[in-house]
């Protein structure tokens, strides 16, 4: 198991970083030809700057589209963020401030996170619009999320790990130096399916992490008049005339 | 108004956000009529759909992902979370689930995931991935011309993801392996070949500029005139074609040359740029609308001015504020004192400000106004200094011209604004069923302010959506002329002779 889990683990690495990478510098390296901001816009790339951030937290966009999704999406993506800063004492020797600071709100985060997915699926289930636009990979989306979550509470609550053991699996392993990982079932599903999740995300919808920052709508000043935009292969076009 | 072949939808209160039940394939027979290749072919592209076609398109859109970032980012990064399922006024009117702008992207999106992305390889069914085949390709024709481009989906996308992006993108690989749209392939050949849209010769423009400046006369007893290809004025005036004799636009234009005379500034028409809008984007084709913004820049040049100001048509707008230095600059032979272009309201209300111009309300006794926000200036352009001054700008010159002004309910107004529902390259009579139903969103908020403050006028700043409207009043009960142009509201109360 051991020996499984440190492969698979440094597979899912190299998938997610190279393939979210190469991802994220095909975006930077699509020219943008012309100014579509989504007005009003920012004149500054400041203001842009701070479009994008309530984007990324407040989900700003959203807010004003869809108050019940808003909400629940706000309760996932929170709940993850905790968990996520919290797992990072799995990865690091002395503990730092930001992860003790979460520390107590493992629980509740984990929860939050379990209780918005479930909220996300029902709705995927309830409401026949989005039911019509939802595909088999947007549940299976949710489901693995969910998975992970719940095997990672029950492993929290119920069922524990030796999550020193865990500690020194992982810490060693950034050190490319073999440590035994506990045999739990439950903790060898919990690793499979993040595991799983970090190998998909460069393929997936989850692309929409990194693409919002890319989006032309979202990250553009509005200043066509003063400034003159444009792209290099329709500078060539104009040469051709 | 005889009965319609269809039904007129049911008009709710627009507080309450009626959103309609699905309704599939409702609007799947809903298409415009084909170009010819004597439409296709003067604009480069094949007369008809050739052997092969299907490889060809995917090859059209590899070279579209790669040039354009908009569309790479849309077609990876939605989630299919819904939040614009119930924003698209033509899903509101109809009911097709097609018309969602979620599932209408994800027509395109099928065939980019199965022949661009692992996934889409590997597991087709899983990802919804779609073979590029005829059925796909008529889905397309008749859905991605069932979206006026208006963006309004693009302002509660969380990432931003802006459908006319992709029904542009659509409609050029259509185009461009010969299954292009009667009504904007046609009109694009008119301006390339005429000048304008409407197909108007220089001679009988020269004639009814004459006929124009005679009623001015015969009304006012002010020789206001409408000057054309004059060399060394100061302003040269791009206005939609339909200006020149549609109402009310054309008393939008009336308006535009009293508040020039008022102002004492000289300006001039161009034979060669008769024509503000530049269907090349409905068509999403950017050599088309470079090709047509160029017209201006030489028309500029020719003429000497010293600076170009459009008048009110919405998607022109959009392309000449958010486009037209890119595709048509640089302006540096232009007065620097000015933005280039600058829209006739930036104009007109920079004068009522100053105090340039002098209006008297009691020109427009008896209306109450309110206004329509047009989508390309709403979500698409801006005017004057600060964000927002596209709505602010044309609410100041309305409320300075009329005595009493309302605006429509909040969710429909400013960016959150409805489509007229004939933008877009829509406003053929074929499609008549889908701009009446795409209209109902907007019915239904003038409705609402009808019945409760009494308005008997909605103003526009487009000519397209004076058009529209003309045309679908009457199947909500309306008067056709309960329309007007900012600048007829301009023109009846402006105070023309004695401005010194």
């Amino acid at each position: 198991m051991t020996i499984f889990f440190a492969v698979l683990f440094s597979v899912s690495t190299l998938v997610l970083v190279a393939g979210l990478g190469l991802k994220i510098a095909q975006y930077a390296r699509t020219p943008a030809p012309l100014k579509i901001p989504t007005t009003p816009a920012p004149l500054t790339r400041p203001g842009v700057a701070l479009r994008l951030g309530r984007e990324a937290l407040l989900f700003e966009s959203l807010f004003r589209g869809n108050k019940p999704l808003w909400l629940f999406a706000m309760i996932f993506h929170l709940g993850l963020a905790v968990v996520l800063i919290r797992h990072a004492r799995y990865f690091e020797a002395h503990v730092g401030p930001l992860v003790a600071l979460v520390q107590p709100l493992a629980m509740p985060a984990g929860l939050a996170m379990v209780a918005g997915l479930a909220l996300l699926l029902a709705r995927r289930f309830l409401i026949e619009r989005v039911r019509y636009v939802t595909g088999p990979s947007d549940l299976l989306m949710l489901a693995l999320l969910l998975a992970i979550g719940v095997s990672g509470l029950a492993m929290k609550g119920m069922v524990h790990t030796d999550i020193v053991a865990v500690k020194a699996f992982f810490t060693g392993l950034m050190g490319f130096e073999l440590r035994p990982l506990p045999a739990d079932p439950l903790l060898g599903l919990h690793l499979l399916l993040v595991c799983g999740l970090m190998i998909v995300f460069p393929f997936s919808k989850l692309l929409h992490a990194p693409g919002l920052f890319f989006s032309p709508t979202r990250n553009q000043t509005d200043t066509p008049r003063e400034m003159r935009h444009l792209a290099p292969w329709a500078a060539k076009l104009e040469e051709k005339g | 108004m005889a009965a319609a072949p269809f039904d007129i939808p049911a008009l709710g209160d627009p507080a309450e956000h009626p959103v309609p039940a699905l309704k599939p394939a409702a609007m799947a027979e809903s298409k415009p009529y084909l170009a010819a290749a004597a439409h296709q072919e003067p604009l480069g592209f094949p007369g008809e759909l050739e052997e092969g076609w299907e490889k060809h398109a995917i090859a059209l859109m590899g070279d579209k992902l790669s040039k354009f970032r908009s569309l790479q980012v849309f077609m990876d990064i939605c989630v299919k979370c819904g939040a614009c399922t119930d924003k698209c006024h033509y899903f509101l009117g109809t009911g097709d689930p097609k018309n969602m702008p979620v599932a209408r992207a994800d027509l395109f999106r099928s065939v980019y995931r199965r022949y661009f992305t692992t996934a889409g390889k590997l597991t087709p069914g899983l990802v919804g991935a779609r073979d590029m085949t005829r059925d796909v390709l008529d889905e397309w024709y008749n859905y991605f011309h069932q979206c006026s481009q208006c963006r309004r989906c693009s302002v509660f996308c969380p990432y931003g993801i802006d459908t006319a992006e992709i029904s542009m993108a659509a409609r050029d690989i259509m185009d461009s392996i010969g299954q292009g749209q009667k009504y904007c392939n046609e009109i694009i050949g008119k301006v390339h070949k005429i000048g304008n849209n409407l197909g108007l010769p220089a001679p009988a423009l020269l004639d009814t500029l004459e006929g124009l400046e005679e009623d001015i006369l015969d009304e006012t007893g002010v020789p206001v005139k409408l000057p054309i290809d004059v060399a060394g004025a100061e302003v040269l005036l791009v206005t939609p074609s339909a200006d020149f004799f549609a109402e009310p636009h054309v008393l939008g234009l009336i308006g535009y040359a009293k508040v020039f005379h008022a102002a004492g500034v000289s300006w001039t028409l161009s034979t060669k740029a008769s024509e503000a809008g530049n269907f090349g984007m409905f068509i999403g084709n950017y050599e088309q609308m470079q090709k047509i913004s160029m017209r201006i820049r030489e028309a500029a040049q020719e003429l000497g001015v010293k600076r170009i100001i459009f008048g009110e048509c919405g998607h022109a707008w959009r392309v000449a504020y958010s486009f037209l230095n890119t595709l048509a600059g640089p302006w540096d032979f232009l007065d620097p004192r000015y933005p280039v272009p600058q829209h006739i309201l930036e104009f007109t209300s920079d004068l009522i400000r100053r105090k340039g111009i002098k209006l008297d309300k009691s020109g427009n006794e008896g209306m109450v106004l309110t206004v329509h926000d047009s989508c390309n200036v709403a979500r698409g352009a801006r005017m004057g200094d600060r964000p927002g001054g596209q709505f602010t700008i044309p609410r100041e010159v309305i409320i300075a011209s009329v005595p009493k002004f309302v605006d429509m309910h909040p969710d429909t107004i400013c960016d959150k604004t409805y489509c007229c529902g004939g933008g877009g390259g829509l406003l053929t009579d074929e499609l008549i069923e889908l701009r009446v139903k795409g209209a109902s969103p907007r019915m239904e908020a003038l409705k609402d302010v009808v019945d409760k403050q009494g308005v008997t006028h909605m103003a526009a700043m487009c000519a397209i959506c004076k058009a529209q409207f003309t045309k679908i009043l009457p199947y909500y009960d309306f008067d056709r002329e309960m329309v007007v142009s900012v600048h007829q509201l301009v023109s009846n109360a402006i105070l023309l002779g004695d401005n010194d």
